[in-house]
């Protein structure tokens, strides 16, 4: 892989970014919402005596780290569909940018733009709720690592989905955070679900994280062995999602489609 | 970027497609197809619509992978070196405009990335003064008129210095005085010996003016192939225009009276 190209995925990213700074306000103000709205959740549920918890941590921290999850997934996916819309597909392809330069260039601009997400989510939950989220410790680096690989692996298949069904199959991608969401155990440990949810959810990498920063966040110890399934099944999963998108990619160059979709927009 | 030591040896010619087919199921978009453009030389590509231009040039960008056959430029495998044989090649075609939300200069910067040209500032500065585009470079590509757009596009085509470009109907949206202008440019390119030429027009007047040579296609095969001046001649027709006419409609008179 060569770095310029790359740098040209990211800079055509970033001219979008300043040329309309109107695409920087999805990026803070949903998870703005998310938080204020969990704020205030956890402050009402906080003052229901009796129950001697702090759901601050819990379920505010919850909703940070599967936000910064489906952050990374629709920083990838919003990049590659300006290229759709744009219908900039023949330019680039026909360019000696490969496949893997292309998606290495996605993963950098939505790490720049999921950044920007955390920072704001970050500051409004410790200035406003009083959320000590590096009360975690370093197990937060793992959590934030293994959330991050499984937020590209959805990124990628999610643009694997367009490139393979076409423009119109956009909507496709935007409700598989929610529809991952209970089966990931984001707000509740993995034994409130039914045998056959859990067996899903068993092998989702948010799982595993979910429930290591409840068991961190109880005092108990690092469930170390859990989260290191968790970073397999990350990595699994990445393989996995490269390995299908090669095969999409390949799909697209044998029928057209790639010329196709130039063509056709978001028709 | 092509340089002086990376054109192709003396005889290798800057695009060699051998055989080239390409398959939807049972329909046959292109047949085997064969044909060279040498350095320095415009071949133009005709024939009417759905004659299988526009497939074939997808398959020399490497947009659309073939059924069959090969594509070699600058003597490099395509299928076996993409990276390095796109990186001999770029393109401008009435359908793939610049990003609209993007400014002139923004977008040269980009594909001048994407393309790994050296001397970025330098380049596209000289490619905004050759094509005239100073007092548009900071202007948004889709606020440009269709012939500044087209100006754009070429401007993109030539940043890597390619050693083939294709032009799939460079002119098409242009006034006569502008549409003069590109093709003298162009032409004055294929002249300076640095790169080869393929062209696709429906402007046989265009044709006649700046191609070296024609292959015209239909149904995916190589019909004709010789000099745009003297090939009507050799064919019984007086212009370009009318063997190109006679092209396109014969292959549908034969099925007309093969259904009689």
């Amino acid at each position: 892989m060569k770095p310029r190209p790359i740098g040209g995925v990211i800079l055509r990213q970033i001219y979008l970014l300043r040329g309309s700074p109107v695409r920087l306000f999805p990026m803070i103000t949903w998870v703005a919402i998310d938080i204020v709205l969990w704020g205030f959740i956890t402050r009402y549920l906080n003052s229901i005596e009796g129950h001697g918890m702090n759901f601050v941590p819990t379920l505010l921290g919850a909703v940070l780290l599967w936000d910064f999850c489906t952050r990374i997934m629709q920083g990838i996916s919003t990049a590659f569909l300006e290229d759709v819309w744009s219908h900039n597909f023949l330019n680039l392809f026909a360019s000696p940018l490969s496949i893997a330069e292309y998606v290495a260039g996605l993963v950098a601009t939505s790490v720049l733009t999921s950044a920007l997400g955390l920072a704001a989510m970050l500051a409004l939950a410790t200035l406003v709720f009083g959320l000590d989220f590096f009360s975690m410790g370093l197990a937060l680096v793992a959590f934030l690592g293994i959330l991050f690989i499984f937020g590209v692996t959805l990124g990628i298949l999610g643009t694997g989905i367009v490139l393979r069904y076409g423009p119109a199959s956009e909507w496709l991608l935007w409700p598989i955070p929610a529809v991952l969401a209970p089966f990931a155990a984001v707000f509740y440990p993995l034994s409130t679900l039914p045998q056959w949810m859990q067996l899903i959810a068993r092998c989702l990498p948010p799982a595993y994280v979910f429930g290591g920063m409840r068991a961190v966040l109880a005092g108990r110890p690092l469930p170390v062995h859990e989260l290191g399934i968790g970073a397999l099944l990350s990595v699994a999963g990445l393989v996995l999602s490269a390995w299908v998108y090669g095969r999409v990619y390949r799909h697209a160059v044998r029928t057209g489609l790639l010329a196709r979709y130039s063509a056709e927009g978001a028709s | 970027m092509t340089t002086d030591s990376e054109l192709p040896p003396d005889g290798v010619p800057v695009l060699a497609v051998a055989d080239l087919q390409k398959h939807y199921g049972a329909l046959t978009a292109v047949d085997g197809l064969s044909f060279k453009v040498g350095l320095g030389e415009i071949v133009g590509l005709l024939g009417p619509n759905g004659a299988g231009k526009t497939t074939t040039i997808n398959m020399v960008l490497g947009l659309l992978e073939p059924s069959a056959g090969e594509v070699r430029i600058g003597g490099i495998d395509l299928r076996a070196r993409r990276g390095a044989a796109l990186a001999r090649t770029n393109f401008a075609a009435v359908y793939s405009a610049l990003p609209g939300n993007l400014t002139v200069r923004q977008n040269l910067r980009i594909f001048a990335l994407l393309y790994d040209v050296a001397g970025v500032t330098r380049r596209i500065d000289e490619l905004i003064e050759e094509f005239d585009l100073a007092h548009l470079a900071d202007t948004k590509c889709g606020l440009l008129s269709s012939g500044e757009q087209t100006r754009a596009a070429l401007a993109k085509a030539l940043l890597n210095r390619p050693e083939l470009l294709l032009l799939d109907e460079p002119t098409a949206s242009l006034d006569p005085s502008a549409a003069q202008i590109v093709r003298d440019r162009i032409k004055g390119l294929a002249a300076s010996r640095r790169c080869g030429i393929l062209w696709t027009s429906h402007n046989m007047h265009e044709v006649e003016a700046v191609c070296d040579r024609v292959l015209f296609l239909s149904h995916g095969r190589l019909l004709l192939e010789g000099e745009p001046r003297s090939l009507p001649e050799r064919h019984g027709v007086a212009t370009l225009e009318d063997l190109f006419i006679r092209v396109a409609r014969e292959p549908l008179s034969a099925r007309h009276e093969g259904a009689a």
